[in-house]
């Protein structure tokens, strides 16, 4: 219920102002676009780190949003409210992740085929690359909402929140951009897929009470 | 009160941890220094060479206790955060605030000592091999906490937030210790196993354990002095830290 509840409202807000939520896939389509420009008159180099390049870039993406994840409800003090008001704060979390998700990684998957294309992908590695993200950019942003409660009342995230999300996202970006490797090669890549799965369910089973600590203390900076 | 509760009540004062420590200070730093000079003379002078790598696998003997130690003290920081986050011990908050600097020196050792041996084995300073590139993410982890304890003004909130990151970086530590068999890379497998007997000749190995024991003693002795210096800069307002320096002055004290 709770989730839900937190979840339109976010949305809400998200709908609200439209322009804000092209940033991620603006952003993700200007880094394809330099990469293209790096490599592009090298078509083959192109197209054999091509998977690797959008998961990259989507990895980074959904780190540049985790910043705004609770920037808004801590200045105007929602967050503080949400806290006080006793109800169990990882649910309100779970709410805030899946609208945060709809609104800048969902975007992301939708793009993925076209910046595949872009960049020369194999064409039999798409879906697999598109699944790989829908599995991956949730535990993204997941881990993100750590780095970005333990940063929210410093009044600085940006490098320090990339600090501390960059090394806690490898595991994640080690298997999203394998399953697409090994999908380009015409293996199956439902191994990785389902530890990307597996890592999702972990990373929503604890995520959430390590952001509620974490929010708890941003209120004592 | 059992035994154990009772301990685990006293090691909530800080000053009750101080007293006791001083002794256990000097015996791990003549253990430590004791066993890595055996170990080392034993294992550079005396052990057989390798019948592969010559000479150059003898930096296993630095390289081996230095990445076991990045790992375990990440670990061990990952335990005092739940301790922290837990009942609230300001000695757990000391305890991440000195390992992180040590621990991130070590793995910085581990990654170089692994680059050079790196080198001549396998042709090349660096290979995005799965384990050298989770010890370099290790040592990344290290920088976050370490960064995220300076941004934070508020020492006690530092503290607590240092925690909640070295609790959820420690997921990451299985990760290192399994991804050699999860894929299979250049790395050769762990040396030592507690189910499986070594694969080299008892004349290779026992001088590597020693060492490694030897550097667990070392930077636990290390850890400690660090520890003893924090507890008297946190609590150097209190009555007990002007005595104790007070009889340290005059030569009362070692």
């Amino acid at each position: 219920m709770i989730v839900l509840a937190q979840a339109g409202r976010d949305l809400r807000i998200a709908f609200r102002a439209r322009g804000e939520m092209a940033h991620p896939v603006a952003f993700f389509a200007l880094a394809v676009t330099l990469f293209g420009l790096g490599l592009g008159s090298d078509l083959q180099t192109l197209g054999a780190v091509a998977v690797v390049v959008v998961w990259v870039i989507a990895l980074l993406a959904c780190m540049l949003a985790a910043e705004s994840l609770f920037r808004r409800d801590f200045e105007d003090g929602t967050l503080e409210q949400m806290l006080l008001h006793g109800r169990p704060i990882f649910l309100a979390v779970l709410g805030k992740l899946a609208a945060h998700w709809c609104v800048s990684g969902l975007p992301l998957v939708l793009f993925a085929p076209v910046a595949g294309f872009m960049l020369q992908a194999p064409t039999q590695a798409l879906p697999v690359l598109v699944a790989s993200l829908a599995i991956g950019t949730p535990t993204l942003a997941a881990i993100g909402a750590v780095a970005a409660a333990l940063t929210v009342g410093l009044g600085r995230g940006g490098l320090l929140l990339a600090l501390i999300a960059l090394p806690l996202y490898v595991p994640v970006l080690v298997f999203g951009a394998s399953a697409g490797v090994v999908a380009a090669s015409g293996l199956s890549a439902l191994p990785q897929l389902l530890w990307l799965l597996a890592m999702l369910a972990a990373a929503l089973t604890f995520v959430p009470f390590a952001v509620g600590f974490a929010l708890r203390l941003s209120q004592e900076y | 009160m059992g035994r154990l509760a009772a301990f685990a009540h006293r090691l909530g004062s800080p000053r009750w941890f101080f007293d006791i420590t001083g002794p256990w200070l000097v015996v791990l730093s003549v253990i430590g220094i004791a066993l890595v000079t055996v170990g080392s003379v034993w294992g550079l002078v005396f052990a057989p060479e390798d019948y592969q790598q010559g000479n150059s696998f003898r930096i296993i003997y630095v390289h081996v206790p230095t990445a076991h130690l990045a790992e375990a003290l990440y670990l061990a920081m990952g335990a005092a955060g739940v301790v922290l986050l837990v009942w609230r011990m300001k000695l757990a908050d000391m305890f991440i605030a000195v390992t992180a600097p040590v621990g991130m020196a070590i793995t910085g050792v581990a990654l170089l000592t692994g680059a050079i041996w790196g080198k001549p084995t396998w042709g090349a300073w660096w290979v995005w091999d799965a384990r050298t590139t989770s010890v370099l993410v290790l040592f990344f982890l290290y920088v976050g906490l370490m960064a995220l304890r300076q941004a934070i003004p508020a020492r006690e909130q530092a503290g607590r937030a240092v925690a909640v990151l070295a609790v959820v970086g420690t997921v990451n530590v299985p990760i290192i210790k399994y991804s050699v068999d999860w894929w299979l890379t250049l790395h050769q497998p762990s040396s030592f196993s507690l189910t499986e007997p070594p694969t080299m000749p008892a004349q290779m190995w026992l001088p590597l354990l020693v060492n490694v024991v030897g550097f667990y003693c070392l930077v636990a002795a290390v850890v400690l002095a660090g520890l003893r210096n924090e507890i008297l800069e946190r609590e150097s307002g209190t009555a007990w830290v002007r005595d104790w320096l007070a009889r340290k002055l005059r030569g009362s004290v070692a």
